[in-house]
């Protein structure tokens, strides 16, 4: 029998492991937190949207200030803790190193202090929303000077604020530190024989989304402590000559409030990318898996990886169509931002061309996988249109755009997000999910998601501008509100059939069939029962001339 | 298998909510407002043909895969690679180049335009007129009386300023160029109506042009649509435009 001082000292030692499986752990149910957090507001929006006059607690309706705060804690959290923990921290700790053959993390240590900063922003975060004052209403963007001149441009805007900029901060801080780490294990800690053209498709993905990762959130944390020091020690970096606040003259001046927006999005743009290219990796590890085939085109699924990325980071501009930066400009992030659709068009066909002659398998994780795909290119076609300065002018901060990023980097990452849960299961737990109650929850979801997101867009045809805490005011909007009833029940229902994946998850740690070795007959070296040398490439499957249809990277 | 159907289901769903358009575009009111809904309508042309083609495409793949026994062990095709390539590469500059084409004019103070001033605060518009003398006169914040119905801020000490006023709801005449010099004073909205198919974000610290040349007379909400605090969602007034002669005498009986 355990003594309490072995029972407090096998808790802590678990809490504080720095054990790459330990800490993905660790972010997977961190993410899960967070994911559930982020649903739940978003559906509390939702329905006071459609129920306007609806009352809370004593009788009052939701004031606008408490809307937009829930607003800015949803895309906070979703963005930050859900998008790039979940797919880059919780996988990538997971398996990179298993993939690729190395003992641990090249930074152990580190990796433990990335987890624990990341954790501690997540409490900053909840705590800018519990200060007083409220909590703060500037949306994720935070755009200055509405969150640079303090409380008196509105409730929250005093120090749940400055929380929520030290928030994101510390998280920036983590980030670097976990891209770090990515960056050197997959240089320095690849086992014997795993060449960099040996990788599976998902280690090339966390690389390149960790290099991305490195540069992003270098910027933005620069920012960051730009704005503090507007906020705090009475700088200008952010905030212009000759302001009247709520009949109050801001002493501040000399700075840009467009310096901010070209800084925040030279670090959002390439975010959307560290949200998505894990991904990407998964999908393409994954369908080349449950097709029994070579991924087609491998080569240029890597270099279309690194020219996303790379092309990731100049088109911040096409955020900034419309918010007065010289138009001669514009037309070169448009350039630019078509470009991108290039190697993105080159996945898509790829994906298709490796399902095109397979065998196909379809498990939860291949379903969501070929999800991945169907609304990859439904929310990267809204893009066409965004991409247009000219069209833009129409579209941005309407629910056009909020569509077009909840399916691309919301829908398609949580898709990533699910098929990497039910894959690499084995790897977390030492157990199967269900399969019967994950398919039904995987048609469940793809159904809602697009009848949640597909009817959104023609809410932002009629104009219906984004981060509106309300509809009532303009005569236009009465003809929207049909629409926007429609998407609050889709979301509600989608929200509903969540519960089949938690049941799924939680009962499945517990009571799940015991996972064999190598569950899915797969190639990577994180199922490999052999011992030697990595020898081949990463995606042998229906070699002729073979046994079996799989070829693990080591096997002899 | 059936994830093939229900994608096929989701094409045909997704054409036919494009046939029945729960709701669709405003009204167009100018020259540039009716060439965007052309640039859209072509972009929808083509991204519906590609949306359609790649669905079914999908769906076919995982129609016709589910039964086979011995999977392809194929790892590419150069020349398959380089033809996708080298074609989504084609339309995508094409869409660039003519998506750019009614970009980047740049507005410009010339005499004869109509100039209209305005002036977006925490959580309401105000438009100023220059006046007969057609100069705006001289602000300071420290002039902003908001009670006293000036929330611009007018210099009492400039002359310029004497005949200037202030209004509530923009007015403008139909069938001549207007330039919108766009202000804020706090911190930054956006000047937004769906009828002129555009939006012009409001900087404080900048002076922002728009022109406009609005060619049907009629009554049209502005929006803002940069957020800007918790009365964002309330901050409307109405674009009011006028047969010319009916502006011009309004404007006379301002002064």
């Amino acid at each position: 029998m355990e003594t309490h001082a072995a029972l407090k000292r096998s808790i802590g030692s678990r809490l504080f492991s720095t054990d790459h499986r330990t800490i993905a752990r660790q972010y997977f149910f961190l993410s899960l937190l967070a994911v559930l957090l982020g649903t739940a507001l978003s559906l509390v929006m939702r329905f006071h949207l459609i129920y306007p006059e609806a009352t809370i607690g004593d009788g009052d309706v939701m004031a606008p200030e408490y809307y937009l705060s829930l607003m800015t804690l949803h895309g906070t959290v979703m963005v930050f803790f859900v998008l790039t923990l979940a797919p880059l921290n919780a996988f990538g700790n997971l398996v990179l190193p298993e993939q690729l053959g190395a003992a641990d993390m090249a930074f152990p240590g580190l990796n433990r202090a990335s987890f624990w900063i990341a954790a501690l922003s997540f409490g900053l975060l909840l705590g800018s929303f519990l200060a007083t004052g409220g909590g703060p209403l500037a949306g994720w963007t935070a755009y200055p000077p509405l969150s640079a001149v303090g409380a008196i441009s509105g409730p929250g805007e005093g120090l749940g604020q400055t929380l929520w900029f030290f928030s994101i901060a510390v998280f920036s801080i983590s980030s670097l530190l976990t891209a770090i780490n990515m960056i050197a294990t997959v240089i320095d800690e690849r086992g014997p024989g795993m060449t960099l053209m040996r990788m599976p498709a998902t280690c090339w993905n966390w690389f390149v989304a960790a290099i991305l990762s490195l540069l992003a959130f270098s910027a933005l944390l620069a920012a960051l402590l730009l704005i503090l020091l507007d906020r705090l020690a009475g700088t200008s970096f952010f905030v212009p000559a000759g302001l009247l606040v709520a009949d109050e003259a801001i002493r501040n001046g000399g700075g840009s409030p467009l310096l901010w927006e070209h800084l925040f999005w030279f670090f959002g743009h390439p975010e959307v990318y560290i949200a998505i290219l894990p991904g990407m990796g998964i999908v393409s590890h994954l369908i080349a898996n449950f097709s029994r085939r070579p991924l087609f085109g491998y080569r240029a699924m890597v270099w279309a990886s690194i020219s996303i990325a790379f092309l990731g980071l100049v088109v911040w501009g096409h955020h900034m169509f419309i918010s007065g930066i010289n138009p001669y400009s514009a037309v070169v992030f448009s350039f630019l931002t078509m470009v991108i659709g290039v190697p993105s068009a080159v996945k898509t066909f790829n994906w298709i061309a490796t399902a095109w002659n397979g065998s196909l398998r379809l498990t939860t994780a291949m379903l969501f996988s070929l999800g991945f795909v169907s609304v990859f290119v439904t929310g990267g076609l809204s893009g066409l249109f965004l991409g247009q300065p000219e069209i833009d002018a129409y579209f941005h901060d309407t629910y056009f755009v909020v569509a077009h990023f909840h399916l691309i980097m919301g829908i398609a990452a949580l898709f990533g997000i699910f098929a990497a849960t039910f894959y690499w299961f084995p790897l977390l737990f030492g157990r199967m999910m269900d399969e019967r109650l994950g398919k039904l929850h995987f048609y469940l979801t793809f159904i809602g998601a697009y009848a949640t997101f597909l009817p959104m867009h023609f809410a932002g045809f009629a104009g219906n501008p984004r981060r509106y805490s309300d509809f009532t005011t303009f005569d236009f909007l009465a003809k929207v509100m049909p629409l926007q009833r429609w998407i609050t029940f889709s979301a509600f229902a989608l929200a509903a059939v969540q519960v089949i994946f938690l049941w799924n998850l939680f009962h499945s740690i517990r009571g799940g069939a015991i996972a064999p070795k190598n569950p899915w007959r797969a190639t990577g070296l994180e199922w490999s029962e052999y011992e030697g040398p990595t020898v081949r490439g990463p995606y042998e499957y229906s070699q002729p001339g073979a046994a079996k249809d799989y070829l693990v990277q080591n096997e002899p | 298998m059936l994830l093939g159907l229900i994608l096929l289901v989701l094409t045909v769903a997704g054409c036919v909510l494009f046939a029945a358009r729960p709701v669709w575009f405003p009204l167009a009111i100018t020259a540039g407002a009716h060439a965007w809904d052309r640039e859209f309508t072509w972009t929808l042309w083509i991204a519906g043909i590609i949306f359609i083609a790649a669905q079914l495409l999908l769906a076919w793949t995982i129609l016709r895969g589910r039964k086979r026994k011995a999977a392809s062990s194929m790892t590419g095709h150069r020349g398959l690679e380089l033809t996708w390539t080298a074609a989504t590469a084609a339309l995508f500059l094409a869409l660039s180049f003519l998506g750019s084409s009614g970009w980047a004019k740049v507005a410009t103070r010339a005499p004869g335009k109509e100039t209209i001033e305005v002036d977006a605060h925490q959580f309401a518009w105000s438009f100023r007129y220059p006046g007969p003398d057609g100069y705006f006169g001289h602000t300071g914040i420290e002039f902003i009386n908001d009670a006293a119905g000036d929330p611009v801020g007018i210099d009492p000490k400039d002359p310029t300023g004497k005949d200037d006023f202030v209004t509530a709801t923009l007015r403008i005449p139909v069938g001549r160029d207007v330039l919108l010099l766009l202000h804020s004073r706090d911190v930054i909205h956006d000047f937004f109506v769906r009828e002129l198919r555009t939006k012009q974000d409001i900087v404080p610290g900048m002076e922002i042009p728009l022109e406009i040349h609005v060619n049907r007379p009629g009554n049209y909400e502005i929006a803002c649509a940069q957020l800007c605090g918790l009365g964002h969602s309330q901050m409307r007034s109405v674009l009011i435009a006028m047969p010319a002669a009916e502006y011009d005498q309004w404007k006379r009986t301002r002064h």
